[in-house]
């Protein structure tokens, strides 16, 4: 019914314009093309003009408007990185914001002032040299500035850990739909993996024999020491993810393959964060509309992990929490993680250390036998 | 002004191409026209430059109208995820999910087909083959001074290729297992595998089988197109009295002929992977309970092949646009296009550099960081000459006694755009601002202001201004100018908040937003923007009835240069047939861009140079 009404009023309107177009043909008719080009000329360049006024204003205003939400303005890093890019942001939008408005308004005042009068003649202007030369150096000029801050920004946040430097490195695993993260563990390393050894007992398909495996954990949150290093292993398990941290500023594609990485310092614990967006209004609302009284939505807010490359229909809901909290409370959490290995494998059928459990003499022989199984 | 050419003026066009024309014994060869003899050769399997060319335009416009309404369907989904959908179950079936409570919502895996078709549909068969395909094969004959395309046998394959593509493409749709549904860039191994997606399946299979017919069809094309300007250019033309468009189409055509092969390769590579067991794409994936036997392969290699064509593609789009508006901006303007080489030289340098950016699009994709230096260099490049483009276009209107017409309005308001979106490029061309805005709306907002809305304005540009020559009757004005501002006004209104919510990191490709808290603040932005949507689509619905009307109805054209043009279309017959001029072909002594040189409003292509007259 509604489509039908929508249909309907659609046609009418189609009819009205038709109409409307046949009487401004008549009126051509009537007053001659040129009269009538001239004050269609008038007309169509005052709204030209009105049209620039109100687009600038608009602009600018909205962009006010929402500011608290968008990053770095309302939503400041949260990373050691973070600032870096969003300064860099706002350098370009300074540069591109002037350009924006400069060129904007004259093209449309210039189509406003030099519209069609009867009796006005163009110019006969074909080129000038000079002028070209001073507009194709000024734009290669900005760009130079542009792309040395840029690849100096780049050059530095892409970088991988550097020897010797204190770091604490996890695994985030994508699949379809959501992530696996796995901690190394008091050895601090990430044990082995092989995809062909994920079975429903072993989801990352992490190779026992592997000593550095035995005291790696999972968790299903992510849990981060606040000034820390942190090194994200990603890796994926079907088709492309990608891990994308937004408060952190961290974004890498999760490759199936191909392991990636990201390298990021988390500077504010996640009560830390809430404290900082208390500050605006936006976040001053109920988190939940229906409960006025409830908590508010700066209360609620944690970190979160989502998928920004497309991975199939669950894609929009790969999200997971993750909280920054202080060294100590990082510490006691990770205290409290039960390996994997340890309360999942041990002992059971799954355990190729079970025969024997002498782990150096069971390691080749079991290895080849999973090997003859999976081939 | 509108008509200004005076009786005396188009005698005299026709004694200059009397008198000077270059006699190529046309009607010797051609005694009763056997190539439209039925209605089958010439509506149909026409090899007529200028039927082709609408051929492809109307096809267009069906693509257009088809992709533009999928958007309005995931624009509801996004604006409203709440209200029911139970009324496009009839259109959509079982991809509407109706709940007890009554209420039907659309499917996830169908919410991303749509928006995968819109992006395939949108890109290739609108703004390649029907912005390109129309007017390539319509102005490259007429501006040129030739009778026809090199070869109007390929020429009559490129459209029927293209059509084939279509067909195919719009079986798909129809699948029980839904058209392909992962992203027009169809990356790996979401697009190899069934198993990742439903889409994957049977509607990959016909999604490639038809993007290959249209690499086939683009390549046909190009070729004939580069011929023609090289070969069949008329006594006189040399290349730099060529008009920008032709040199748009030009450089467009070679573009295409150097990087559509690359993709098919990347395509046939892909089907390998998928039938064949091979690993080019496919490397350690475990997925629906089984370890594939595919190892060594680089999902990331796709994405190297697929944008060595993906990024020159934009340019395939906006190139034939931006040299209709530079045409229709010096018309309009009276005033010869400021600095036409540099203009030329401004398109080979975007052209060459195209070619060398393409990992732009893959920063983020585990490639190595130190590689993107190169491409962040060569990308922010690129803003040099489209900077000089820009103020060139501007600068044609400075002095100018601008006729606002739709055409004109649209050639502005193209300008407009691309200014826009061509700055969110330089955020998005910087490796280091790109980690932060990497596949959020930003994206959405630069990519279709740039390269959608604009290639529309070009196009709309370019349809108000030559519809004279392929109907020979004028589009309706007023319902022009009412399309123009609703498409201004209904464009920003879609996409200028898309910048706000991409600068807030949502991500593009959500079916919602509410699972994600940092993600679900923009409810009535997206309302609005789905509004705007809704109602922006409507108003191109006027240029299509103002189309559709106007070839029978519209006003007639009673003389040949309506706009008092210089160029070579405006000197055939107002009805050209096949041949396009009846007599001799007309001989070229100037430029394309004598506008108010001496004090004369225009001077045709055909009028030889005066005694004591200087070059511009």
């Amino acid at each position: 019914m509604t489509a039908l009404l929508v249909l309907l009023s659609i046609i009418l309107i189609a009819i009205v314009a038709v109409q409307i177009g046949k009487v401004t043909d008549l009126a051509s008719k009537i007053r001659g093309e040129e009269d009538m080009q001239e004050s269609i000329n008038k007309r169509q360049g005052a709204y030209l003009l009105l049209f620039l006024i109100l687009f600038i204003v608009l602009s600018i205003g909205t962009g006010v408007m929402y500011k608290n939400y968008m990053f770095n303005f309302g939503m400041e890093a949260a990373s050691e990185h973070g600032p870096i890019l969003d300064r860099l942001f706002n350098v370009t939008l300074f540069f591109t914001g002037i350009v924006f408005v400069v060129t904007q308004v004259l093209l449309f005042y210039f189509a406003f002032k030099y519209r069609g009068r009867k009796g006005q003649k163009a110019s006969f202007i074909s080129h000038d040299n000079r002028l070209e030369i001073v507009w194709t150096l000024i734009p290669a000029v900005v760009m130079t500035f542009l792309v040395i801050g840029g690849l100096d920004a780049w050059n530095e946040v892409m970088g991988d850990v550097k020897d010797g430097e204190e770091y604490i490195e996890i695994e985030a695993t994508g699949y379809q739909f959501g992530w696996s993260i796995r901690y190394p563990g008091a050895d601090g390393l990430l044990g082995e993996k092989n995809f062909r050894l994920i079975d429903g007992t072993n989801p990352l398909g992490q190779n026992w024999e592997d000593e550095k495996n035995l005291d790696d954990f999972q968790a299903s949150e992510i849990y981060l020491p606040v000034n820390k290093k942190i090194r994200v292993r990603i890796t994926s398990k079907d088709v492309l993810h990608n891990f994308y941290l937004p408060h952190f500023r961290v974004k890498m594609d999760a490759v199936p393959g191909m392991p990636t990485y990201f390298v990021f310092t988390p500077t504010k614990t996640t009560e830390e964060f809430r404290q900082q967006l208390k500050k605006f209004p936006e976040y001053q609302i109920p988190d939940d509309e229906t409960d006025p009284t409830g908590p508010k939505l700066w209360e609620t807010f944690d970190y979160e992990l989502a998928c920004a490359e497309l991975c199939g229909s669950s894609h929009y809901a790969m999200r997971l929490p993750v909280k920054v909290v202080s060294e100590a409370a990082f510490a006691e959490w990770v205290g409290q993680q039960a390996s994997f290995y340890e309360s999942t494998i041990k002992g059971t059928d799954n355990d190729p250390l079970r025969v024997e459990g002498a782990l150096s003499e069971a390691a080749p022989e079991t290895e080849e036998a999973l090997d003859a199984e999976h081939e | 002004m509108a008509n200004v050419a005076t009786p005396t003026r188009k005698s005299e066009e026709d004694v200059l191409i009397e008198q000077l024309g270059y006699d190529d014994h046309f009607h010797e060869h051609h005694h009763g026209d056997a190539y439209q003899s039925n209605f089958i050769t010439k509506y149909i399997f026409s090899q007529d430059h200028k039927m082709i060319a609408k051929q492809f335009l109307i096809t267009g416009m069906i693509w257009a109208i088809i992709g533009g309404a999928m958007s309005i369907i995931f624009r509801l989904q996004l604006g409203f995820p709440e209200e029911s959908l139970a009324w496009l179950k009839p259109l959509l079936g079982k991809w509407i999910v109706i709940n007890d409570a009554g209420i039907g919502t659309l499917a996830a895996e169908f919410y991303y087909a749509l928006v995968t078709m819109h992006g395939t549909i949108l890109v290739f068969f609108v703004l390649t083959a029907g912005l390109s395909g129309t007017f390539s094969n319509l102005l490259i004959p007429l501006q040129l001074g030739a009778r026809d395309m090199a070869s109007p046998l390929l020429n009559m394959m490129s459209y029927w290729f293209f059509f084939l593509a279509g067909l195919i493409m719009f079986t798909s749709l129809f699948l029980s297992t839904g058209p392909f549904a992962g992203g027009w860039t169809a990356y790996p191994p979401l697009s190899a595998l069934p198993q990742a997606s439903s889409g994957s399946g049977a509607g990959m299979t016909l999604w490639t089988v038809s993007l290959v017919f249209f690499v086939v069809s683009v390549l046909l094309g190009g070729i004939n197109y580069i011929t023609t300007v090289l070969n069949l250019r008329t006594k006189g033309m040399t290349m730099w009295r060529m008009p920008l468009t032709i040199w748009a189409f030009f450089i467009t055509a070679i573009i295409g002929l150097l990087s559509f092969p690359v993709l098919a390769s990347a395509f046939f590579l892909l089907m390998c992977d998928r039938g064949l067991g091979t690993s080019f794409f496919l490397s350690e994936i475990y997925i629906g309970g089984q370890a594939l036997d595919h190892v060594g392969g680089s999902p990331v290699l796709f994405q190297h092949l697929f944008w060595f064509l993906g990024h020159p593609e934009v340019y395939i789009i906006i190139l034939p646009a931006m040299g209709l508006v530079s045409e229709v901006l010096a018309v309009h303007s009276r005033k010869p296009i400021f600095g036409y080489k540099a203009m030329v030289y401004s398109m080979l340098a975007i052209a060459f550099l195209s070619f060398i950016v393409w990992a732009h699009h893959m920063f983020m994709s585990g490639v190595n960081p130190f590689i993107s230096n190169f491409f962040v260099i060569f990308t922010l490049i690129i803003a040099v000459p489209s900077a000089v483009k820009v103020f060139n276009w501007i600068a044609t209107l400075y002095r100018g006694n601008v006729r606002l017409n739709a055409a004109s309005l649209f050639a502005i308001g193209f300008v407009s755009m691309f200014i826009s979106g061509g700055l969110t490029g330089i955020f998005l061309g910087n490796s280091a601002i790109d980690i932060v805005l990497h596949d959020t709306y930003f994206v959405v907002a630069h990519f279709h202001i740039v390269m959608g809305v604009a290639a529309f304005f070009g196009m709309f540009a370019g349809v108000y201004h030559w519809y004279p020559k392929m109907y020979s009757r004028f589009m309706n004005e007023t319902l022009g100018k009412i399309h123009f501002w609703g498409t201004l006004i209904g464009a920003y209104v879609i996409f200028w908040p898309m910048h706000y919510i991409g600068m807030a990191g949502v991500p593009r490709r959500y079916y919602r937003f509410d699972s994600f808290q940092a993600f679900s603040h923009f409810d009535e932005l997206n309302a609005f923007i789905t509004i705007g949507a809704i109602l922006t689509f409507a108003v191109q619905l006027l240029f299509v009835i103002n189309f559709f009307h106007s070839i029978w109805k519209g006003k007639k054209q009673t003389t040949k240069n309506p706009w008092g043009a210089t160029t070579l279309e405006w000197t055939a017959p107002i009805k050209a047939t096949h041949g396009n001029w009846p007599g001799k072909l007309p001989s070229v002594h100037r430029w394309a861009y004598d506008y108010g040189k001496d004090g004369k409003d225009f001077i045709p292509q055909i009028e030889p140079m005066g005694e004591d007259e200087t070059d511009h």
